[in-house]
């Protein structure tokens, strides 16, 4: 029973660390994208289509990561070189893959999907409760791992992380430094939606192995809060993953038993609890200064 | 005044008839500079004196117009900073450009080869600020740290690439006393290593202190070389000041009214550890009187113009008066309601909002009962846009302010032009008390006789203006009275027919007349 409902939290949580990972990195190179629900719910239904098509959901989980990735370019275009307001058309992104996206997959809606199956990791995955747990997962819950250990290394350990972060404190002293600003943002960008992009792939083949019109479900937005309350570090972001997924499936089950509290009230629970778990631990302002990329949201026009 | 050589005999950098224009405007015009091995050479300059742009060319910032830059004797083009360090050159800029976010050692890291792995820089940086006296913890986050632990930062950034020359512009501008010992000493271990410094600053006593020799310039012309130790300050002064003072007839001083603005026995603590306290101030200002504080930058001017205006209030509310009225606590509206007015020293972002039209940021420096005929509809307050237009237009043909178009923004003008907007701004009001700090500071000529002319003026109307000034010419040209600040104490102010250059110089550098005896200079 326990091992059931840790399975389906981990599944729940998966897509927020995923989609949150990606824009902690677009965030640390200085760029606000609030188009993540907009690249996520792309991700789903390309991934999803490719996957009806070829009948690979491998395939399937490529083209989600490429079609989010595309997604951001647009975005990129637009901010980067076009020097737009980044929150409008991080919004205009959202609502055009939205749009988009139900356009898409119209005629795949109610078709029944394939899912991505679990790889059995041998040995580890005969651990008792572990096992099952943490080795029989799917390649999207490995991936969003590797992330969080991954970019936590890239962001602080390696010499590319460290300019990426330069830039997002201060833009004009990283051109000065001869850091090529514009196409590191590109880069992070483009990372960014790829990781929503995977994360929307994650929701039509594994969580819920179909196409439903706007299945993201704010899911997007989540995971944008939770960058911030996780104050732009990688295994924060993990942690305040797990967490709402876990109150979400925890309230779930608890309005199943019909236990004498308003389903509403239940409903805004892991909304509210990761917040406030999220806010106590990020309440050391320094650290969250430190971690605030300084210049985030500001365009950057070099000097000729 | 001789030229120093070095012990060695051959200059390591030498300038020959160096000269940068921008548009017709010679910045530097024909400089020659030589720096020996081993010295700690300072180059001594008022604000806008051509100093930072003989240093960028030095450094690769800008492109020399005219001359030649010799490195070790051979004929060098310094294209870029990168090229100037790897010459030997090494540079610690007035304004840091550090990442907040980042530690000690990152930050020094983005400057490096990417293949040093960081923990050898933290290494090499901890063992360098070992070495040479400049503590600093490798992984302190800059946000933490304090002005001069960034300045380290700095100097150890530049020492990792074993220059040969380092160039410090102003480095103890933003350090307190302590810290500015603490780095004469590490200047001290350069020297001994048989690095040479280029050492900017427009401070006397450190300059003879620590330097070996000087080059002064003003007007973007050498007009000394020395060896600063064989000089007093006022001879100093007076190279770094000149002696060319044009005749122009002052005021009297005779028909003096009653006392308009008066400060009696003002202390203020330092508000940063940056700033400069104020000590004991005694100022009266009488109708028709222009009182000139003069002074060199950095010894409390700002601090005394921030408690004259009201920007920063003091404790003791009968210590500046106005009118007669007690306004120490009183901010700068209220100031304002009792007629005075008010130039602060930036032109952007303080005296002015960049961004918005002339007649905008007229109608923002208005305070109630002068507002009234710009306004209309009562509790309203309905802009009446004509009036303030004609208001605008009228102060900009009164001061001669040219303009594109009709309601320009002020970021627009040229800083000569929107300053003279600015005093028109004020003297508009006819106010009984003008306190002006720097009224022509990077000004073109044109404009800052027009100001000059604007200030005079108003104190024959009667009233009585206080100008708060580094520009010795200026203070000459229109003072009735001049006292002079070092260190955050005034002088008694002279009748301006009293002061000798030489005089002025003196106190300026710090050697009061016997009233102060407890201001004599502490080194």
């Amino acid at each position: 029973m326990l091992e059931a409902i840790l399975l389906t939290v981990i599944t729940a949580a998966t897509p927020l660390v995923i989609a949150a990972l990606g824009e902690l990195v677009t965030e640390r190179s200085g760029v606000l994208n609030l188009g993540v629900e907009g690249m996520m719910i792309m991700g789903a239904v390309v991934a999803f289509v490719a996957t009806q098509t070829t009948g690979s959901p491998y395939i399937g989980v490529v083209a989600g990561i490429t079609a989010g990735a595309a997604f951001s370019l647009l975005f990129g275009f637009l901010t980067l070189t076009l020097v737009a307001n980044q929150v409008a058309t991080g919004l205009a992104l959202t609502i055009l893959g939205l749009g988009l996206s139900g356009q898409i997959g119209e005629s795949y809606v109610g078709q029944p999907g394939i899912k991505l199956q679990p790889i059995n990791i041998p040995i580890l995955g005969d651990i008792p409760f572990l096992g099952p747990l943490l080795f029989r997962q799917d390649l999207i819950f490995y991936l969003s791992i590797a992330l969080v250990i991954g970019i936590h290394w890239f962001l602080f350990r390696s010499r590319t992380g460290l300019k990426m972060r330069a830039i997002g404190d201060n833009h004009s002293s990283a051109h000065a430094l001869g850091i090529n600003v514009i196409r590191t943002r590109y880069l992070a960008v483009m990372f960014g939606g790829a990781c929503s992009g995977l994360a929307g792939a994650q929701l039509s083949l594994v969580y819920t192995p179909q196409w439903v019109e706007n299945m993201a479900a704010g899911r997007g937005w989540i995971a944008l809060a939770l960058v911030v309350f996780a104050s732009w570090r990688p295994l924060r972001v993990l942690a305040g993953g797990y967490l709402f997924g876990a109150v979400t499936i925890g309230q779930l089950h608890a309005q199943a038993f019909g236990i004498g509290i308003p389903s509403q009230f239940l409903s805004a629970l892991p909304y509210v609890a990761t917040i406030v778990v999220l806010i106590i631990i990020s309440h050391n302002r320094r650290t969250t200064l430190i971690n605030t990329p300084a210049s985030l949201g500001k365009p950057f026009v070099p000097e000729r | 005044m001789t030229v120093s050589e070095g012990p060695a005999g051959n200059p390591l950098l030498s300038v020959r008839q160096l000269t940068k224009y921008f548009g017709s405007f010679a910045a530097c015009s024909g400089i020659d500079l030589d720096i020996a091995p081993g010295e700690i050479h300072a180059l001594l300059g008022e604000n806008g004196a051509g100093k930072s742009t003989l240093v960028k060319m030095l450094f690769g910032i800008l492109e020399p117009s005219e001359g030649a830059i010799l490195w070790n004797g051979k004929p060098a083009v310094i294209r870029s900073p990168s090229e100037a360090r790897s010459l030997g050159i090494g540079m610690v800029f007035q304004h840091f450009s550090l990442f907040e976010a980042l530690t000690v050692a990152e930050n020094i890291a983005l400057s490096l080869d990417p293949k040093i792995s960081l923990a050898k820089i933290s290494d090499e940086a901890a063992m360098l600020s070992q070495a040479y006296g400049l503590p600093l913890d490798p992984k302190a986050h800059v946000a933490d740290l304090s002005v001069g632990e960034r300045q380290r930062i700095e100097i150890v950034r530049a020492l990792l690439q074993n220059p040969k020359l380092i160039i410090l512009d102003e480095p103890t501008s933003v350090l307190t006393p302590q810290e500015a010992d603490r780095l004469f000493e590490t200047l001290f271990k350069l020297k001994a290593e048989g690095r040479s410094v280029l050492y900017i600053s427009h401070r006397l006593e450190e300059v003879r202190r620590i330097c070996d020799s000087a080059t002064v310039l003003r007007h973007g012309k050498v007009t000394g070389t020395c060896d600063p130790k064989q000089e007093t300050p006022a001879s100093l002064a007076r190279m770094m000041v000149g002696a060319d003072v044009s005749d122009v007839s002052r005021g009297t001083g005779s028909q003096l009214g009653d006392v308009q603005i008066e400060v009696a026995s003002l202390s203020v603590p330092a508000r940063t550890p940056f700033a400069v306290p104020l000590r004991g101030i005694d100022m009266q200002v009488r109708a028709g009187e222009v009182l000139a504080i003069a002074g060199v930058a950095g010894n409390g001017q700002g601090e005394l113009f921030d408690v004259l205006s009201g920007e920063h209030t003091v404790a003791d509310n009968d210590a500046i008066r106005i009118r007669g009225n007690a306004v120490g606590k009183a901010g700068i509206n209220a100031r304002r309601l009792l007629g005075a007015g008010f130039v602060p020293e930036e032109r952007h972002g303080h005296a002015a909002v960049s961004e918005m039209s002339l007649s905008d940021n007229l109608l923002l420096a208005r305070s109630q009962p002068d507002r009234r005929a710009l306004l209309s509809g009562g509790a309203l307050s309905v802009i009446r846009h004509g009036a303030v237009r004609s208001a605008a237009r009228r102060i900009c043909e009164e001061m001669d302010v040219r303009k594109s178009g009709d309601d320009p923004a002020a970021g627009s003008l040229s800083g000569g032009n929107l300053q003279k907007f600015i005093v028109g701004r004020e003297l508009d009001r006819q106010p009984v008390v003008l306190v002006v700090n720097q009224p022509t500071w990077g000004v073109d000529a044109g404009a800052a006789s027009r100001i000059r002319q604007a200030l005079v003026d108003l104190a024959r109307a009667g009233s009585a203006v206080v100008v708060i000034s580094q520009d010795l010419d200026e203070i000459l040209e229109i003072a009735t009275n001049i006292a002079v600040i070092s260190e955050g104490r005034l002088s008694r102010s002279f009748a301006a027919g009293d002061l000798s250059l030489e005089k002025i110089g003196l106190m300026m550098g710090g050697i009061h007349d016997s009233t102060h005896s407890e201001a004599a200079h502490a080194h």
